[in-house]
């Protein structure tokens, strides 16, 4: 069983060094989006001190969106996931190893680069510190619960969009824990609080999420 | 040992087939016969647990098979129409990674050797993307030389194949009948397995020559 995890999150890594443009799309709209702000906003320190924590996690949940499309579009394409359902395998443990390649491919780079990022908006490094935790602890919720709309839009015309109507509800607390933290501890209240949530949330989604995946992913194959 | 009894699935709501119902033992060998439509595939892939019958059970030994997923996928393989392999991989990956995946513990000479076989030589570690339909068709079918699963479900397994891979493949079909193993493919070409039990399985309303 740890095998077949193993073998399915290498997989994915692979297929992905294979295809670097796919994780460079997500990082660079990350990027873009972030740097756009301050040129939109002006150079006003208050305001972006203040509007960092919220353009941050905006950012990364539309980034983390970006990516969702492709969790399991290709391998349904090419027979790869019916195989995968039909492998003797628990199909959690398989789809639990594909989000975290997901995440590690989509997610961790966020979590690398928001210190950088985050000078452009003068942030302390108390602030930074919290805004890196709260990326991830929360991005790899956001991965999860994407995988359910993923796998429920799976060979549907314009599902796209119609992940963003299913999945964007179900990001809302992540991204509201997520930059309260920051603005929390910004603000001198202290964001343990909101960062004992978004853990919440992440086990609650580690556990949920692969069952409804598995569900969805059966119901497509079909 | 597989067991089909009163099946019948609707697709789209129309009925595809209906109490429909026949077993396979070991050493048996069934053609699934039908035109265009007639849900051979359908069938196909309900017997390998991927659509859920509207009616009907299918059972391994005895128990549903829905009930039993993963002890049925450990003695079934299934090649549909895709091939199931990761174009951006190279044969030997995408083997290894099947394989593995199948439980199987397969050494990195035996899939060198089993594609070798299947007439890859030289092909083994490009990207699958850059090979012919027959040859991706032939990587997906080197699955067949390291299973060691009794119940084979092939979907048209000939297509894109050249003649010599098709008499190779009708080989290891025959041999695997022979060892006391199942197959039930579907195909439009006259297959010549002279050993083993071969059954057949006619779907559709039409006669042979109705277009």
């Amino acid at each position: 069983m740890f095998k077949a995890f193993y073998t399915v999150v290498m997989r994915d890594l692979l297929l992905a060094m294979r295809n670097r443009s796919d994780i460079l799309t997500t990082v660079f709209f990350f990027i873009i989006a972030i740097s756009l702000f301050p040129l939109g906003v002006g150079p006003e320190l208050n305001t972006l001190r203040e509007i960092a924590p919220g353009v941050f996690w905006v950012a990364a949940l539309l980034a983390s969106m970006l990516a969702l499309e492709r969790l399991f579009a290709i391998d349904f394409a090419d027979g790869t996931l019916e195989q995968m359902l039909l492998t003797p395998q628990p199909a959690t443990i398989l789809v639990l190893a594909k989000v975290l390649a997901h995440w590690l491919i989509t997610g961790v780079p966020l979590v690398l680069l928001s210190p950088l990022l985050g000078l452009q908006y003068d942030l302390s490094s108390d602030a930074i510190q919290v805004l890196m935790l709260t990326l991830l602890l929360g991005t790899p919720s956001l991965s999860l619960i994407g995988a359910i709309g993923a796998a429920l839009t799976l060979g549907l015309r314009g599902g796209g969009v119609l992940v963003s109507l299913l999945v964007l509800p179900l990001y809302i607390p992540v991204l509201i824990f997520g930059s309260g933290a920051v603005e929390a501890t910004v603000s001198g209240l202290g964001g343990a609080g909101h960062i004992f949530m978004l853990g919440a949330i992440f086990l609650l989604s580690l556990v949920l999420s692969p069952l409804a995946t598995v569900a969805a992913l059966r119901v497509s194959a079909e | 040992m597989l067991e089909v009894n009163n099946l019948e699935v609707i697709r789209g709501d129309r009925s595809l087939f209906s109490e429909l119902g026949f077993s396979l033992n070991t050493g048996e060998l069934l053609h699934l016969l039908g035109h265009n439509g007639s849900g051979k595939t359908t069938l196909l892939r309900t017997l390998c647990g991927l659509i859920k019958p509207s009616q009907g059970v299918v059972s391994w030994k005895g128990t549903n098979i829905r009930r039993q997923r993963d002890e049925f996928a450990q003695e079934m393989l299934f090649l549909g129409h895709l091939n199931g392999i990761k174009a951006d991989l190279t044969a030997v990956e995408n083997l290894r990674i099947l394989s593995r995946l199948d439980g199987l513990d397969v050494s990195d000479d035996e899939l060198w050797q089993v594609l070798e076989k299947m007439g890859l030589y030289g092909h083994e570690d490009l990207a699958v993307g850059v090979l012919s339909q027959g040859q991706k068709r032939r990587v997906s079918l080197a699955r067949l030389l390291l299973s060691k699963s009794p119940l084979w479900l092939l979907d048209e397994p000939f297509t894109a194949l050249d003649k010599a891979a098709v008499d190779f493949l009708q080989t290891v079909i025959a041999e695997h009948v022979e060892n006391d193993g199942m197959v039930i493919l579907t195909t439009h070409q006259d297959v010549g397995l002279t050993t083993g039990e071969v059954k057949q399985l006619r779907l559709g309303w039409k006669k042979d020559g109705d277009v």
